[in-house]
């Protein structure tokens, strides 16, 4: 029955010479090579969960006045948007663990993603041929990101809509074109009733359209590239080593596919997430605290806490406070992240072919870069969350927030230093492995000496 | 049943039990824990079969491809770098047709502006000010009107316009502090009536509202970034993000005692922007 369906496509496609040579396609087995599969199955169950999802919101700011089956709001007025969220939480079969389903994997789509990026950074997989590759790889982190804030804004909750309110203001601060974009963007002042049916728009349609894009021509170019390797006897720069992909690599990915789906369906159903009803309405008096958004978002929170009060003034305008924590450090940041193989070339001077993958140890100048900015971004993180430190601590949160400031300057220095110590000594140390054991026996002197000592 | 299949065959039964079970929980109304928790059981043990299949039941053999060099074949390279050079020297020549080209190019750039134009209004002046006006009455969010006598010292709460009650630009602190205390800046006399203020709520840093009061202290404090203003002197900034100090808002008591705005904010309000100057 397949073969003749694969007969009769080879009539008419040709595809059996294709086949042949995919079949048999190898794929080199580490588990760090499965941090991006990860996050393609968590995209999966994005888009299977979000499909459901969008059948039953409601893109509308509209005033309506609630009549669910969520006894404590009912009555209350809130906008078109919120009440199709509560709807489908309280009111669809299988809503809410639709819900929570998708939200987790979103939250785990970017951490894969994450994780994925410092796997390929800190093995120098994005050395030459694949310096294109990296830049589409650092398109979906920023893509993801766009997609999960979008999506984290939809249900107009008191949470999310503080989000937006701080998100227009990081935009309103660009110079020049900055109230021009925010209006344009968000259909004109805050807070604008289209805005909702733009952020949808964009979370379902736009956004997915690129990730789609962007995804399809990653996976082409790693398929026509092939896989990079650690060494290994046998292995050489010209060949590599795995699993074929008809039948073990494929029964294994997909088996590693369910398995994370399977996670993320757990994670649904146990673990509230994001449980809007309790934030109430968004109403732009009224604010929560402490106030935490999605944790990729953290980090861009956290610079906002965490910067003192710069603005620059004058002839007759105004570079405002958001700007600088807001879009010109992390636009930094992201273009050094972006253009890094490049940065690396030109430091290095090293422009050759690499198939064989780096261990951090092999590359300590890069591996302490990457300490440091992993540091810094973790730290930016914490801080988006001082409140809650300084609650949990009891001191108050002008403390955390000085001491936050001088340790985001201090350890990611500190710690890029360290990392670059430790992987230049453990390169050092290659030839003489600090685990072998040795015979000791006691000197004629007391001492201890190894075997081949006199004493 | 061969060695080894076993257990890989009560992981399929426990996958297909999980999808039964999920089956009878979804037809009897649903319950959102048992629905995860059943949808993961029917993914997972599956996965987990598939998973022993490939390790345990497929023979481990290794390929190895052999990689092609990036570059193509010098010779491919020199003719797809001929091929195209050939088609250049074929469009290239036509000096005035060439202009014209870019010129109806640049046009259709100019008119693909237009729909990013259509978003949203011009900004124009409307940053600049907001619905309160010479002589509003201060409501509060059940549209009341609020008089003198009704606010103690030390307490707080959100004031709009007469008509624009829960308006998201016109959003007013009315505080009552001790007439003696405070240190308005200059140019402020007489706006703050018996002791009582009134600032602007959305914080001058990104938006929020400014949430909190520490009364002892006079202090507002924004729960989202920690922006904090002492309120005693006309709201200034003393820690945090911002720069700027919350606009004051001029109030007087009129004859029946009722809370009055003698005219707009002191600045515009909320995050700053390129057009504000100072």
């Amino acid at each position: 029955m397949i073969r003749r369906l694969v007969l009769w496509l080879d009539d008419r496609l040709g595809a059996a010479s294709f086949a042949r040579k995919a079949l048999r396609k190898a794929f080199p087995d580490h588990w760090a090579f499965m941090l991006g599969e990860v996050a393609l199955y968590a995209y999966v169950a994005l888009l299977v969960t979000g499909v459901f999802l969008t059948f039953f919101f409601t893109a509308s700011g509209e005033d309506v006045v609630y009549q669910g089956s969520y006894v404590p709001l009912r009555g209350q007025r809130m906008s078109a948007a919120y009440a199709s969220v509560l709807r489908l939480s309280f009111d669809v079969r299988a809503g809410l663990v639709m819900r929570q389903i998708h939200h987790w994997a979103a939250l785990v789509f970017v951490a894969a993603i994450v994780a994925h990026a410092l796997r390929v950074f800190f093995t120098g997989a994005f050395r030459r041929p694949r310096e294109i590759n990296w830049l589409i790889g650092t398109s979906l982190l920023l893509l993801a990101m766009a997609a999960g804030f979008t999506g984290y804004s939809l249900p107009d909750d008191l949470l999310s809509g503080t989000g937006i309110r701080i998100a227009y203001s990081v935009l309103l601060s660009i110079p020049v074109v900055g109230t021009w974009a925010a209006f344009l963007f968000f259909g004109g002042e805050f807070p604008a009733p289209v805005t909702i049916g733009r952020l949808l728009a964009l979370h379902i349609m736009l956004i997915q359209g690129l990730i789609l894009a962007a995804l399809g021509a990653h996976l082409a170019i790693i398929w026509h590239q092939k896989h990079t390797q650690f060494r290994a006897p046998g292995r050489t720069e010209n060949t590599v080593v795995g699993s074929p992909l008809w039948p073990n690599y494929a029964m294994k990915s997909v088996g590693l596919g369910l398995a994370v789906i399977a996670v993320l369906a757990a994670l649904g159903g146990l673990f509230q997430i994001n449980p809007v009803w309790l934030y109430g309405p968004y109403i732009p008096t009224t604010v929560s605290s402490p106030a935490q958004p999605d944790w990729y978002i953290g980090w861009l929170e956290g610079a906002l806490r965490l910067m003192p009060n710069w603005e620059l003034r004058g002839f007759g305008h105004a570079v405002p406070e958001p700007f600088f924590p807001g879009v010109f450090l992390p636009g930094v940041l992201i273009a050094i992240f972006a253009l890094w193989p490049f940065i690396e070339q030109r430091v290095t001077g090293d422009r050759a072919v690499h198939h064989f993958l780096d261990r951090a140890r092999d590359a300590p100048r890069r591996s302490g870069v990457g300490a440091g900015a992993l540091t810094f971004i973790v730290l930016l993180t914490l801080a988006g969350s001082n409140d809650v430190i300084a609650r949990f601590f009891g001191v108050p949160v002008e403390t955390v927030t000085v001491i936050l400031r001088g340790v985001a300057l201090i350890a990611p220095p500190v710690a890029g230093w360290v990392t670059y110590v430790v992987c230049r000594e453990l390169r050092a140390a290659e030839g003489r492995p600090a685990g072998a054991w040795h015979a000791l026996r006691r000197g004629a002197g007391g001492g201890y000496l190894t075997e081949d000592e006199k004493g | 049943m061969r060695p080894g299949e076993r257990s890989i065959a009560v992981m399929l039964v426990l996958s297909i039990g999980g999808s039964l079970a999920l089956t009878a929980v979804y037809a009897a109304g649903g319950q959102p824990q048992l629905e995860g928790i059943l949808l993961a059981v029917a993914l997972g043990a599956l996965g987990a079969a598939i998973i022993a299949w490939a390790l345990r039941l497929l023979p481990h053999e290794a390929v190895t491809d052999v990689r092609e060099p990036e570059p193509s074949p010098a010779e491919i390279r020199a003719a797809a770098t001929t091929a195209f050079a050939r088609g250049e020297e074929q469009l290239t020549g036509r000096r005035t047709l060439g202009r014209l080209l870019l010129g109806a190019l640049a046009g259709l750039a100019l008119v693909a502006l237009f729909p990013i134009r259509s978003l949203g209004p011009r900004p124009g002046r409307s940053m600049f000010h907001t619905e309160w006006q010479p002589g509003s009455f201060l409501v509060d969010g059940a549209g009341r009107r609020v008089r003198d006598g009704e606010l103690a010292v030390g307490s707080v709460i959100t004031v709009f316009p007469d008509g624009y009650v829960g308006s998201p630009v016109s959003q007013t602190l009315l505080i009552r502090v001790e007439p003696d205390q405070l240190r308005l800046p200059a140019g402020r006399g007489g706006w703050a009536p018996k002791g009582y203020v009134a600032f602007s709520k959305i914080c001058t840093h990104a938006g929020c509202p400014v949430g909190l009061y520490r009364a002892a202290a006079h202090q507002l404090l924004c729960p989202c970034h920690q922006s904090t203003f002492d309120v005693l002197r006309g709201a200034a900034p003393i820690f945090g993000p911002t720069t700027r100090a919350l606009p004051q808002l001029p109030l007087r008591i009129d004859a029946d005692g009722y809370l009055r705005a003698t005219g707009d904010f002191s600045a515009p309000v909320g995050p700053g922007f390129w057009e504000l100057s100072s």
